[in-house]
């Protein structure tokens, strides 16, 4: 599919695709990224940097796993939880991934009624996302309590085998879920722009000064989805393993 | 227009990766919860790991839709975490090796 773009003269040329439209896109004098708007170009550079950091938590993780000679805690039975009278493994991080996928599914929604101009609809969804996010949120201050307290692991070695389940955990949730709580913040503040109707009214920003547009519900967007990404590696590598 | 608004779709594409995210991850926790073992167990989860990032990237984070350029200066250099997941690997197997030359004997 061809789009036409604008060109100076007032005629559309369209730009070319595939391979051709990478060098095109590349070897042009002006911007690499067409029809981005900067700030979301910027946000998935950023995503990738961050990308870099949580793979590099992940690999040091699987680095000291593979060769410690101490046994591993086992996650399905660390993470259990006894509901309803029956110990069931793994269930509260499992409670945690679907809240997680949810609130990607309704911000994936927030950002297309957004794009619709719907604003109440818009906001009622950012709102359920950062509601989900604090869920999560909660839920794991729940889990690093049982632990810390039930269990006596510490970052430096627990009761249960390698001192190292303790440091990559802590580190690793932690890191994470730091990542969750700003995105809950932002996500309250991208709301309240919304509802004010300061996207449609192209009202310039408290901190930068940029006119509002609903681009900004979409970068918000990028982040919280990738949050919910590095969870998605979390989950497999370091409870299912 | 100059920039008529950009990734517009419709809802019922969201609610159905919804949906198969749900479906992946039931799936991926009934792996540890019927004690799954060995290369089976790991198989699978890599499987739905991947193909839940594969979803929320390319339909979620629309990177389905953006132009090639963009999506290679992204997914590319992820590539590059290969190479440093095969160093953990050989350094890992390697310290293992001497922790248990100089440390424990009773691994051998």
């Amino acid at each position: 599919m061809t789009q036409p773009v604008l060109t100076r003269t007032g005629q559309s040329v369209p730009l070319p695709e595939g391979v051709q439209g990478i060098v095109a896109d590349w070897s042009s004098d002006q911007r690499a990224f067409k029809k981005v708007p900067w700030g979301k170009a910027m946000m998935w550079i950023f995503l990738l940097s961050d990308t870099f950091i949580f793979s590099s938590f992940l690999i040091s993780y699987m680095t000291v796993r593979m060769s410690t000679t101490e046994p591993w805690p086992n996650p399905s039975e660390v993470f259990a939880l006894t509901l309803f009278g029956k110990k069931i493994p793994l269930i509260l991080i499992a409670i945690m991934t679907f809240v997680l996928i949810s609130s990607s599914g309704t911000m994936a929604m927030a950002v297309n009624f957004g794009y619709r101009k719907d604003r109440r609809k818009t906001f009622v969804l950012l709102l359920i996302t950062a509601a989900l996010g604090a869920t999560f949120v909660g839920m794991q201050a729940f889990e690093w309590t049982k632990l810390i307290v039930d269990e006596g692991i510490r970052p430096w070695g627990n009761p249960l085998g390698a001192a190292q389940f303790g440091s990559t955990f802590f580190m690793i949730t932690g890191f994470h879920g730091t990542h969750v709580s700003i995105g809950v913040i932002f996500l309250i503040i991208v709301a309240i722009k919304v509802l004010r109707g300061d996207l449609d009214h192209e009202r310039p920003g408290f901190l930068t000064g940029r006119k509002g547009k609903y681009e900004i519900v979409e970068i918000m967007g990028l982040y919280w989805h990738f949050v919910d990404l590095v969870w998605v590696f979390i989950f497999a590598v370091f409870y299912l393993w | 227009m100059a920039h008529a608004e950009g990734q517009q779709h419709p809802i019922g594409i969201y609610l159905k990766i919804w949906g198969l995210l749900f479906v992946l991850s039931t799936a991926s926790y009934l792996v540890d919860y019927f004690h799954f073992q060995g290369y089976l167990r790991w198989t699978l989860i890599i499987v739905f790991m991947l193909l839940k990032a594969g979803l929320i990237v390319a339909v979620f984070m629309h990177m389905l839709w953006e132009r090639l350029a963009l999506m290679y200066a992204i997914v590319v250099p992820t590539l590059l975490l290969l190479v440093l997941l095969g160093i953990g690997a050989l350094e890992a197997d390697y310290t293992f090796f001497s922790r248990g030359i100089f440390f424990g004997a009773k691994l051998f």
